[in-house]
């Protein structure tokens, strides 16, 4: 029984808008059984007593006052985005024909 | 088709729910130290945190924590020993990161009360959950007829407003609110309103979206205990609207349900101009949000003591305040209603504070000034005219400068912009003439030109003097003393009371 089924890839894949040929899904179907298995041997060694830990840091309550910084300029904002209107990100259609 | 309300609630009984976001008023974002200004130019409070530039990382703003604690303790809640943020991934250019920070199952608030009132009736409203996360960016469709994304060609967007703190309040289902469930849904974000202005948490500005509202809502045939299927309705952006909101749904649901049909559970949108609501994006296919702990964040653990401090600091509620300010002004309870309605009772109560009696700051606000706002279709509080400046003109009535009637032209002066009570006076001319001479010149006046009412009051018919004192004042242009012209009138015909 795998960890992660060929209909679960193509599921996230959609859910991260990413186009897999089905060769690729074979494919990293494969690769992320792999990588989950592994991942799940430490459940196997997880005694009872330790909860499941989401940070690797004993940190807690890391606060920063509310202060304001300097922002970047619009010009710097935007110089990464592919488009750019009316100081604005300009971004493909969100809605397809179908939606 | 829909189903008439009266109808609609003989057969069916509503279950609400609401969801609350309220933008707080710190003065940088969330997780950097962007400002937070509304209506800044396009993208000028944006930084490479907001805008989910690689190698940037967040840092959870503290007044935004305590804020929410406030908020949390305020509603009765109880406040999380230990909690996380969490990534709600999904694909949308609103957030820049592809995900929200946000809180999942473990919010930092939970398990509260508010109680409001409703006609005399107090309902309980049971809170979930009030948790924190960042509000997202601004998008503008562009193309298409309807300015909405449907048929849109691009959208644009604007991230100043990503990232700022967002606050989330969620109520337990509101069973049992029958035909008063449009009014207890108002009556609730109304409450919320208020208590956040208490605590200053927040300016609460629902037309600028810093108060916003989903309202859900579904029907169970009456004698049934299961509960239906419910829809969300976003765009709810003033209290009138979440009234609306929740009667339109009642009127479709019912007309739905009744003809065989089925309620689809969907976002559905809100519209000003028409009060119904339209499909949105069908909610069949169920949002996958692969929630999970926020690794760039470590957990929250507020100190016990730190939240024993915090609520031990909470200002007056409103619902207790308002008990206080109803006994000590001696109001009957549909007076206060009145005022709590009309959102006067601050401005009357901060009116008392600069020196007013409550009763002359309560007459003005909800008569005068109250018109005024309604004629102009502006809240009371967005009149330009501040509590001392009607202290002011009650202090000058009081004094026997004005009367009534020219206090009413200080008032329509100063809302004019004409500059303060006494400003207005001084350049309207508008003091009471105590000038005896001038008050005998106009009476001889007034004598002479209704000789017939004259010669009435002379034969003994005493009511007839009204007439003159109201021609004396209409020769002093309202800036009579009255009861004044009135005596020397008398005293002139030789007649006595």
């Amino acid at each position: 029984m795998s960890a992660i089924t060929r209909d679960e890839v193509a599921h996230l894949a959609r859910l991260s808008r990413l186009a897999l040929t089905d060769d690729e899904l074979d494919h990293y179907a494969t690769q992320l059984d792999a990588i989950i298995e592994s991942v799940a041997k430490v459940a196997e060694v997880a005694a009872e007593d330790v909860p499941p830990s989401s940070h690797a840091l004993p940190l807690k309550n890391v606060f920063r006052a509310d202060e304001v910084r300097q922002s970047l300029t619009p010009e710097q904002a935007l110089s990464g985005a592919p488009a750019v209107e009316d100081d604005r990100f300009r971004v493909p259609r969100i809605l397809g024909e179908e939606a | 088709m829909t189903m008439v309300y009266d109808e609609a609630l003989e057969k069916f009984e509503p279950v609400l729910g609401l969801e609350t976001h309220v933008e707080l008023g710190t003065k940088s974002k969330m997780f950097c130290g962007c400002k937070t200004a509304f209506g800044a130019p396009a993208n000028t409070q944006v930084c490479p945190t907001c805008l989910a530039l690689p190698g940037s990382l967040p840092v959870a703003n503290e007044t935004a924590i305590e804020s929410t604690i406030r908020i949390g303790l305020a509603l009765n809640c109880s406040i999380a020993e230990w909690c996380r943020f969490a990534r709600k991934n999904y694909f949308y250019p609103d957030m820049p990161k592809n995900y929200q920070i946000s809180q999942y199952d473990e919010p930092l608030c939970f398990d509260g009360y508010v109680d409001v009132e409703v006609d005399g009736r107090t309902v309980r409203i049971e809170i979930e959950r009030v948790h924190l996360e960042e509000d997202t960016g601004k998008s503008t469709h562009v193309g298409g007829a309807t300015g909405r994304i449907h048929g849109a060609d691009y959208s644009i967007v604007d991230y100043n407003r990503a990232g700022i703190p967002l606050v989330e309040i969620v109520t337990k289902p509101i069973p049992g609110t029958d035909r008063m469930a449009p009014e207890v849904a108002r009556a609730y974000v109304t409450e919320l309103r208020e208590i956040m202005r208490s605590l200053g948490v927040s300016d609460v500005r629902m037309e600028e979206g810093s108060l916003r509202c989903d309202v859900n809502v579904s029907l169970m045939p009456r004698g049934s205990s299961e509960w239906g299927t419910r829809t969300e309705t976003k765009n709810v952006n003033s209290l009138r609207s979440v009234e609306r909101a929740v009667r339109s749904e009642i009127e479709r649901q019912a007309g739905i349900l009744s003809e065989g049909g089925k309620i689809i559970q969907e976002t559905r949108h809100f519209h000003e101009d028409t009060g119904t609501t339209t499909s949105g994006r069908s909610k069949e296919e169920a949002q996958d949000y692969r929630y999970f702990p926020e690794p760039d964040l470590v957990p929250i653990a507020p100190d016990p003591a730190w939240v024993a401090e915090l609520k031990a600091a909470l200002p007056e509620l409103p619902s207790v305040k308002r008990k206080r300010l109803q006994s000590e002004w001696g109001l009957s309870d549909l007076d206060m209603a009145a005022m709590h309605n009309a959102d006067a009772i601050d401005l009357v109560e901060a009116t008392v504070a600069a020196g007013a009696p409550a009763a002359d700051a309560r007459k003005w606000w909800m008569g005068e000034l109250a018109r005024r706002a309604n004629e102009s279709g502006i809240a009371l509080a967005d009149l330009p005219i501040t509590p001392e400046q009607i202290a002011r003109v009650t202090e000058l009535v009081a004094s026997g400068a004005l009367n009534d009637k020219l206090a009413r032209e200080v008032l329509e002066g100063v809302l004019a912009g004409e500059g303060s009570p006494d400003e207005v006076v001084e350049r309207r001319g508008l003091q009471i003439v105590n000038d005896e001479g001038e008050l005998l010149v106009m009476i001889d006046e007034v004598l002479a030109a209704n000789a017939d009412a004259a010669e009435k009051v002379r034969s003994g018919k005493i009511a007839a003097v009204g007439a003159l004192v109201g021609g004396v004042m209409k020769a002093s242009r309202g800036k009579a003393d009255a009861a004044r012209a009135r005596a020397l009138i008398l005293e002139k015909l030789g007649v006595s009371e």
